[in-house]
């Protein structure tokens, strides 16, 4: 390590000022703090905390949080391949059976994340070039979570032009990573979802029925089978009793879904360690999930008579991107609430806002992604108004 | 044979005193009418005679209109002027005046054309202000098409109705192509209009 250190700043002198790679500085510099502390910290003037964690450090720790989740999105979407080609029968895994469904996950998996970091990152890249600064580190999460909100036959040069669209015009037309009001993953998720509606929607993405770069492909699907996911299921059937599948099928996340939005309990073992961190709000998670779970629950005793409404509110928390949402995306430090009290409302109103759009919109199934943005357009105007209250009533006291 | 300053009048809304892209006027409607190419080039056109005719009338007058009930006076111009291209288009060109629907009726409502008639052709001569007129027109109309050949060609693939993008390229036909839904919002064409004016601001950078 000791040596890699030395011949990288070695390589390091070529861009400083004067160098004969001067002009490319932001790219070595994004490179050296990445991998390494970096030497310089502020000034020492004044009351600052100096520590070796910034933001980059930060990210890492989400990157990290959302590991479980995609190591379990690969693992299902192959996993679902071999239930469609009738290879596995649901509850009879063996061992070959795990490996090969994890390796076709894998491959299938892999080329989004590929695409999303390398259209993401060189947008940001040729940014920090034309404005002469650093490269922000804001895309490393970004990158990570759009593979992981996105059906698995989303074509590639769709999340392309989605990963660009976003990080164009919801980061750096508002001034960049720290700037921007929308939470950039998921408005490439819509932009996708508005641009391209017959591939994020219905029965044929959320499962590759076809192969991977050739493998695997060309069998046959089993007889009756459905790809839509549970929450397309219920939103288009006419049985107001009808449950797609049972609580822990649902929380261990084996059914057809989004890749990386399926399994809770990955995705609690991300809130475990980003809350033990102190890197994201307990706050909002809670607030949400609390106020998803009420809201599905009058739902329940006071709804209309669909399959929505119906649907127990214990299991509208382990179904579609709820929990993902609520864990890695409505935490965002950037776009949600920042005062404390304001989490709260910032959570409870998504919260509301994602069953209330489930059950009574028939055109969206799921309604986190809608229901996340809209909490991102309030959050500005929640902290205000905290920020006003608190300052009235130490008026009142002084 | 013009005039420098007329020469202006007509060439400054064009580029760099553009009533869209520069003054940030008649937004309303180019975002409405720009989801094909035939009905934004028909109200490009349509406004640019408005503009110049109710510029040249409101010249011609300009100095025996009270100043008091000057907007009304305005008012009455541009409306007559609107309902004759209004009728017009009903009666040659049926579908797109459909098409456009409210659109040719709240011509009267465009901000450039209270605009040019309060701030040029109320001061200014008759040659100038048809010269005004008709710049300011065609500088709104440029952009409708360019923001409308956009958003048809990506959003369903045509150009004036006519198919561009190959049947055998979309995905329903073994293809990898798709078409942009987004591109049919107007949400989008908010955003095309602000990447208009994102090139031209850059395009124009050292002139100002």
């Amino acid at each position: 390590m000791e040596k890699f250190y030395n011949l990288w700043k070695k390589f390091g002198k070529n861009f400083e000022q004067g160098g004969k790679l001067e002009k490319l500085s932001s790219f070595y510099d994004a490179f050296d703090t990445f991998l390494f502390t970096p030497t310089t910290t502020a000034k020492r003037v004044g009351a600052q905390i100096h520590d070796g964690s910034d933001s980059k450090r930060t990210m890492i720790l989400v990157v990290l949080a959302l590991v479980p989740a995609m190591l379990f999105g690969m693992f299902n979407v192959g996993y679902q391949h071999l239930l469609a080609t009738g290879e596995l029968v649901r509850g009879a895994l063996t061992g070959i059976l795990f490996w090969k469904a994890f390796g076709f996950g894998l491959l299938a998996v892999l080329p989004l994340i590929i695409v999303s970091y390398v259209v993401g990152l060189g947008i940001e890249f040729i940014v920090a070039q034309v404005k002469h600064e650093e490269v922000a580190e804001g895309f490393l999460v970004t990158g990570f979570i759009i593979p992981l909100i996105v059906p698995i036959d989303t074509p590639l040069w769709m999340l392309a032009i989605a990963t660009a669209f976003a990080v164009v015009f919801a980061k750096e037309v508002f001034g960049g990573t720290g700037y921007n009001i929308f939470n950039v993953a998921l408005i490439a998720r819509a932009f996708l979802f508005f641009a391209y509606p017959t591939h994020m929607t219905g029965d044929e993405p959320f499962i590759r029925t076809a192969g991977t770069w050739g493998w695997d492909g060309g069998k046959t699907l089993v007889d009756g089978f459905t790809g839509a996911t549970p929450l397309t299921q219920m939103a288009t059937t006419a049985d107001a009793s009808f449950i797609p599948a049972d609580f822990w099928t649902m929380f261990n996340g084996l059914i057809p879904g989004s890749v990386g939005e399926t399994c809770c309990w990955a995705i609690l073992l991300g809130a475990i360690l980003l809350i033990a961190t102190g890197v994201a709000s307990w706050k909002t998670m809670l607030a949400i999930v609390g106020t998803a779970g009420l809201t599905a629950f009058l739902v329940n005793q006071y709804g209309p008579e669909t399959a929505m409404a119906n649907y127990p509110w214990y299991m509208h928390l382990t179904t579609g991107g709820l929990l993902f949402g609520a864990v890695f995306m409505a935490t965002d430090p950037v776009t949600s609430a920042r005062t404390e009290c304001g989490k709260w409302i910032y959570g409870a109103l998504i919260g509301f806002m994602v069953i209330v759009i489930r059950v009574f919109n028939p055109g969206y199934p799921e309604g986190m992604m809608l229901a996340i943005l809209l909490g991102n357009a309030f959050a500005p105007l929640i902290d205000w108004c905290v920020v006003r209250v608190n300052i009235n009533k130490r008026l009142k006291r002084a | 044979m013009l005039s420098k300053k007329t020469k202006e009048a007509f060439w400054g809304p064009l580029n760099i005193n553009n009533p869209v892209v520069v003054q940030i006027l008649g937004i309303c409607s180019a975002l409405a009418v720009t989801v094909q190419l035939k009905p934004a080039l028909v109200m490009g056109i349509s406004v640019t005679i408005i503009v110049a005719l109710s510029n040249v009338v409101i010249s011609l007058i300009r100095k025996s209109i009270p100043m008091r009930i000057r907007i009304i006076v305005q008012l009455v111009v541009v409306a007559a002027l609107v309902t004759i291209v209004s009728e017009v288009l009903k009666a040659f060109a049926y579908d797109v005046a459909m098409q456009l629907s409210v659109y040719i009726g709240l011509i009267i409502t465009n901000c450039i054309l209270m605009g040019r008639l309060e701030a040029f052709a109320m001061t200014n001569n008759v040659g100038e202000s048809l010269m005004d007129g008709l710049g300011n027109g065609f500088g709104y109309a440029w952009i409708l098409v360019v923001v409308a050949f956009v958003r048809e060609l990506l959003g369903s693939g045509k150009i004036l109705g006519y198919q561009i993008i190959p049947d055998s390229w979309y995905i329903a036909n073994g293809g990898l192509y798709e078409n942009c839904g987004m591109m049919l919002m107007p949400a989008m064409a908010l955003i095309l209009v602000g990447c208009v004016i994102w090139i031209h601001r850059i395009a124009n950078e050292e002139k100002k």
